[in-house]
């Protein structure tokens, strides 16, 4: 039997075209992995299983009356909870959304499904896209499969943990603040937040409209290329989305860069960074300069990091997005006010008004009502100036000091995060400390910009350790080509978690 | 900034939010708060004199639909998800008051 679960997407997908594995078989084989390894990782929130291989069986049924059934044609493909589907249920590990069914596809997974692929089932996350550890669930924790007592991350961290542990070929995420980067990295996948804009929010729980983005979660370059391209587009029922062509995303990250200038930004190599995440990015750096690349020193000065007197981690960045955040935050979560869908208090009540009130405070977590507090603070009269007004022109300092920075380089290359994959719990009963696990991947959420995070080695402890590629706007050609070059030149990509036992050849 | 996160506070942004708190909430809301807030106000050390605000990741101007009628929902897929369906309706509780 053809070793599915050692397949990328797009080998797999190559695999189905060429008629020797089925959609079914390779379904199911990832269909067998989820009910052995999902009670140990809890990565989704719910499992399609009949509804796949019932079209796993109509894309088989298709190529073999010799139709193009699509690009993506039969890979079996988990999504992120907070992405809606006409199918199953959308919740957003929220209690609030419990039961909600959404009446309508969001454009990113109809886009999947058009292709041809298998949905899987919805993956765990952070409570409507609010944490860094996925410990936010309104259901449960999601586990590192690298080590079963750390995070995966968040908030994909149900996506990055399904792709890690071979429970899907590849999965979406979606990304605010480092939703997607930051699993991938502590779980040693390669994932994509593609320029503001590319890809239509249609249909994606929104958390911050400024900063979401969709994106993929896959074992490497390649496969996020590919879907990257299927999933991005003009959509006109996304007012934000761009409408730039998207160009041939996997034909161009085969053509080498061609002279290429990498910016290091000095402000991200203090001594808040860990000592072997420090040493693994500058030998990546290395790497990629053995290519012929010219290594560029870069300066963000508002996205630099500090220690400040007490020692904690200090940025302006981090500040800024998270006023942002928040203040989208509370204007889009106004709306789970039990009126419509989602849940809506028992208790008896003297009117609507305090129907919405209970109804919030039963059906909400702790740090979604928090940060739906600091919103509504922060944007509140008296404060509006202080807080928001003031982040809104740092954001615009945060983007110039990168749209500087691409003047003097083609693609910015950066740790993804501080430190590898922390203990659950750790950062848990701290909020200020768990929001700057964030520091290197919110300023590219603030300026729109493209960035990946693929592995780029181990820590001594075992633990993945990511890397993180920077592009100019609609600089996605560029970020994964190098990112493929790295991969390439490395040898590293694909890495295995000890809890995978790889089944047939290989 | 010279303001206190303060009990009154708290109880004060819970009302703008519409989320009901315990009196236990109030009090961990108004550390957690407190110190989230004093983060915020390392932006004050930065000069934005003549900065314009950026509300927008990446700016697009006046993005207009034709106003033509396409697919909706229909009021059975709009009430598929209500908490209390009556005919055509969502059932509320009645609006009282100034709450």
């Amino acid at each position: 039997m053809t070793d599915v679960l050692g397949m990328t997407l797009t080998e797999l997908r190559d695999e189905i075209a060429s008629g020797s594995i089925s959609s079914q078989q390779a379904t199911k084989v990832y269909l067998d992995v989820v009910e052995e390894r999902e009670p140990q990782v809890s990565a989704f929130r719910e499992v399609l299983a009949d509804r796949a291989l019932t079209r796993a069986a109509e894309v088989d049924d298709e190529r073999q009356a010799g139709k193009d059934a699509g690009p993506l044609a039969g890979v079996p493909i988990a999504v992120k909870d907070n992405l809606c589907t006409p199918f199953g249920r959308t919740t957003c590990s929220s209690k609030i959304l419990a039961n909600f069914k959404a009446p309508y596809m969001s454009t990113a997974v109809g886009k999947l499904v058009d292709a041809g692929a298998v949905i899987l089932g919805k993956t765990n996350m952070d409570e409507f896209a609010m944490g860094s550890s996925t410990e936010n669930s309104g259901f449960g924790a999601t586990r590192n499969p690298w080590d079963l007592n750390r995070v995966p991350g968040g908030s994909s961290g149900g996506s990055a943990t399904a792709v890690a542990s071979r429970m899907c070929a590849a999965a979406l995420g979606s990304d605010t603040g480092g939703s997607i980067r930051q699993p991938a990295a502590f779980c040693g996948v390669a994932g994509l937040k593609p320029t503001y804009g590319r890809v239509s929010r249609y249909g994606l729980v929104a958390y911050g409209s400024s900063l979401d983005q969709i994106g993929p979660i896959t074992h490497d370059v390649a496969d996020c290329a590919l879907l990257t391209q299927v999933i991005s587009g003009h959509d006109p029922r996304d007012s934000t989305s761009l409408t730039a062509d998207v160009p041939d995303l996997p034909a161009a990250i085969n053509a080498p860069p061609g002279s290429l200038r990498i910016g290091l930004p000095k402000e991200f190599y203090s001594d808040a960074l860990d000592v072997e995440i420090n040493a693994a990015i500058h030998k990546a750096a290395d790497t990629l300069a053995q290519t012929g690349a010219q290594l560029v020193e870069i300066s963000l000065p508002h996205s630099r990091i500090d220690r400040d007197a007490e020692g904690k981690l200090s940025s302006y960045a981090v500040a800024c997005y998270y006023i942002v955040a928040m203040a989208e935050a509370s204007s889009n979560l106004a709306r789970y006010d039990g009126v419509h869908y989602g849940h809506r208090t028992s208790k008896d009540v003297e009117g609507i008004v305090e129907m919405y009130s209970k109804s919030r405070a039963e059906g909400f977590g702790q740090e979604v009502k928090r940060r739906i507090m600091l919103g509504n603070y922060t944007l509140s009269a008296g404060y509006y100036e202080a807080y928001y007004s003031k982040a809104l022109k740092v954001r615009r300092l945060i983007k110039n000091d990168f749209d500087e920075a691409f003047k003097l380089c083609d693609v910015v290359l950066c740790p993804t995060t501080p430190t590898t994959a922390f203990q659950i719990g750790e950062k848990a009963s701290d909020p200020l400390t768990m929001y700057l696990a964030d520091i290197y991947t919110i300023s590219v959420n603030l300026a729109g910009l493209p960035g990946l995070s693929l592995p780029c080695g181990l820590s001594a402890e075992g633990m993945p350790i990511g890397m993180q590629l920077i592009g100019p706007p609609l600089g996605e050609p560029v970020v994964l080509q190098v990112g493929r070059l790295f991969e390439q030149v490395s040898g590293i990509s694909r890495l295995t978690p000890p809890i995978v036992e790889r089944t047939g050849t290989n | 900034m010279d303001k206190s996160i303060d009990s009154n506070l708290v109880r004060h942004i819970g009302r703008l939010s519409r989320i009901e708190l315990t009196e236990g909430e109030i009090r961990i809301f108004a550390q957690q708060l407190a110190a989230i807030v004093e983060y915020f106000d390392k932006l004050q050390e930065l000069d934005t004199e003549n900065v314009q605000p950026m509300p927008h990741a990446v700016e697009v101007y006046n993005v207009l639909a034709e106003d033509k009628m396409g697919q909706s929902l229909s009021p059975d897929q709009a009430l598929a998800n209500a908490p209390q369906r009556d005919g055509d309706f969502f059932r509320v509780p009645k609006v009282i008051g100034d709450s």
